[in-house]
């Protein structure tokens, strides 16, 4: 079983509604609240991110019995330095979206705080790909 | 999921019910469905709020309730009923003179719930303080303790396990009748109920073995027979009947009169709507931090309650001018008349999620159904019509899955299997008198329903 949604760089407005679709499936499968929580909360940052500071993007999940895969594609700028940017308190983020209430620079470690195995890849100039994985 | 029916207050007239699809929209939790032609509502699912009733062309909803008839078992018949009850009332009436006609109704002592609400307020202040869940959720409204319950488990720690204000009037009253001497068997409370979900949750309150009450009278049918007797002019004093009423005891029940006393940290929403949208946003980690968060399934607090009469602005604008001549409640004075040990009745059992909406125990099995929907769901219309007795076209396919509808109840895809020659129009025509009743497709011109329903 899977779900895919396209993001779109920079409507801010559309964000949460993948995060918002995944929940109401986690629950028809009786998921544990806590563990909906935070697969909620690192969907919803990873959205955000995908908004924020990508080109757009492509979010899936995979759902099986054990858990669920989510995965976020987008397609570029592509982030230097990760090890940088899953610093807490760290962001690029332009000063508009700052305004907004987004690019705290909370969002990456905020992710991995949030699921239990997490990828990233990346390359300037391509694009981002970033993995999680929670188990129910 | 559990097979147990559990207890609600909202019933299907039958005789009344035309089998539209308007109480079926507007249900929150999709717990109704058009089966034979008339509503059919899922216990497990509804919570109580009201909204059909609302809805409803023909009035085909009703909750069960008692009558006055039953104030004739008591020597001691006391009135239990929440401040909206006087703000319906056109201002010419006073509530001294509202007052005075319970009496002459056959009540013997009349307590509006409100009067001790400032132990309620320290009671749900302790609790916000040490609250581990942040924002604490208001108990106070049982259609959204409901909603929590089945629709967002996560948060059901952080609903505040305070009991509501009837049961702390309820305790009230028999304290002082029995200091006066009377025996429980002769002291019949009665509570006015402004709404189903409060009906609802007194005569089956969460964690207890019976209800406090002795009876569950309709504010609809009260408000009918205070009209027949109410005088015009006052003829006794009743005042010192609420000498411990004070202003935020009358606003409790509107917009903020839970939030005001925890200021900026807390937010109020009125609307099951708009609190299923505040609620999916909170699960998703995007309410600002608060202390508080007060919701109201009906807009305008309970001067929306569905058993209220009058117009909820107006009801708003005289509460809000009753309260401004009533002592705030720090400044009044209720350890007097408090009985002994409230605080302890004052906690509620810890609150269960409930959950109605899982398509499967089995997590297998949910999945697998799941899949199902999706495979359904492409050959549904998504035109969410209703013809087929439910929601929309997610809820058909959930129904489906679940073995409690067929593809043909669809009748878009009726339409396509009638030209693939599947099945028969006589086939067709069995399967819409399922869902909507024999001689529905008959012309009539004495129908109800379907004329100036519109604006």
């Amino acid at each position: 079983m899977n779900l895919e949604f396209d993001i779109v760089s920079g409507d801010f407005s559309m964000a949460g509604r993948a995060s918002s679709q995944i929940k109401k499936v986690l629950k028809q499968l009786q998921v544990e609240p806590k563990v909906i929580k935070r697969i909620v909360v690192a969907i919803y940052e990873a959205e955000v991110n995908v908004v924020a500071h990508s080109l757009g993007g492509k979010l899936t999940a995979l759902f099986d019995e054990k858990g669920i895969e989510i995965e976020l594609k987008d397609n570029g700028p592509g982030i230097a330095d990760i090890d940088l940017a899953m610093q807490t308190g760290y962001s690029t983020a332009s000063k508009q979206v700052r305004n907004m209430g987004f690019g705290a620079g909370m969002g990456l470690p905020n992710i991995k705080k949030n699921t239990d195995e997490l990828a990233i890849k990346s390359k300037v100039g391509v694009g981002t790909t970033l993995t999680f994985r929670n188990y129910f | 999921m559990r097979k147990v029916e559990k207890y609600h207050a909202i019933k299907v007239d039958t005789e009344k019910c035309m089998g539209c699809t308007h109480c079926m929209k507007a249900c929150p939790t999709e717990a109704i469905r058009i089966k034979g032609g008339v509503a059919a509502i899922n216990a497990n699912r509804c919570v109580d709020c009201g909204n059909c009733l609302r809805a409803c062309p023909v009035n085909a909803f009703y909750v069960n309730h008692d009558t006055l008839e039953q104030l004739n078992n008591f020597k001691y018949r006391v009135a239990l009923f929440p401040s909206v009850m006087i703000g319906q009332f056109p201002d010419i009436y006073s509530e001294g003179m509202i007052y005075e006609a319970l009496m002459k109704l056959g009540f013997t002592h009349i307590f509006e719930v409100e009067q001790p609400i400032s132990l309620l307020i320290d009671s749900i202040t302790e609790n916000v303080n040490s609250a581990k869940n942040k924002p604490a959720i208001s108990s106070f409204c049982p259609a959204i303790v409901r909603l929590i319950q089945s629709r967002y488990p996560s948060l059901v720690d952080n609903i505040v396990p305070v009991k509501a204000p009837h049961d702390l009037a309820a305790c009230y009253a028999l304290d002082i009748l029995s200091k006066k001497g009377a025996a429980r068997d002769e002291i019949g409370i009665f509570y006015v109920s402004p709404c189903s979900a409060k009906m609802a949750a007194v005569k089956n309150p969460v964690g207890e073995a019976e209800s406090i009450v002795d009876g569950l009278i309709n504010m609809t049918d009260l408000y009918n027979l205070i009209m027949g007797v109410i005088s015009k002019e006052e003829k006794q004093d009743t005042s010192s009947l609420r000498k411990n009423l004070t202003h935020d005891g009358i606003v409790w029940s509107l917009p903020r009169g839970e939030a005001r006393h925890f200021k900026r940290k807390s937010m109020a929403v009125d609307g099951i709507h708009n609190v299923v949208k505040i609620l999916e946003r909170m699960e998703n980690g995007e309410v600002p931090e608060l202390d508080f968060l007060e919701l109201k399934s009906c807009h305008q607090g309970c001067s929306g309650g569905i058993l209220l009469t009058g117009n909820r602005f107006l009801t708003v604008e005289r509460l809000q001018k009753r309260s401004k001549r009533y002592a705030i409640a720090s400044q009044n004075e209720v350890s007097d008349f408090i009985c002994r040990g409230i605080k302890d009745k004052l906690r509620a059992a810890p609150i269960q999620p409930n959950y109605v909406f899982a398509l499967d125990t089995d997590r297998v099995k949910a999945l697998e159904k799941l899949q199902k929907v999706d495979r359904i769901l492409c050959q549904l219309p998504g035109i969410d019509c209703g013809s087929c007795g439910a929601p929309n076209c997610h809820a058909l396919a959930e129904d489906m899955v679940q073995g409690d509808a067929k593809m043909t109840d669809c009748i878009f895809l009726q339409n396509r299997y009638l030209n693939e020659n599947k099945i028969t129009v006589a086939k067709a025509t069995r399967n819409l008198e399922k869902a909507w009743g024999k001689k529905r497709f008959d012309a009539d011109c004495n129908k109800k329903g379907g004329r100036n329903e519109g604006f």
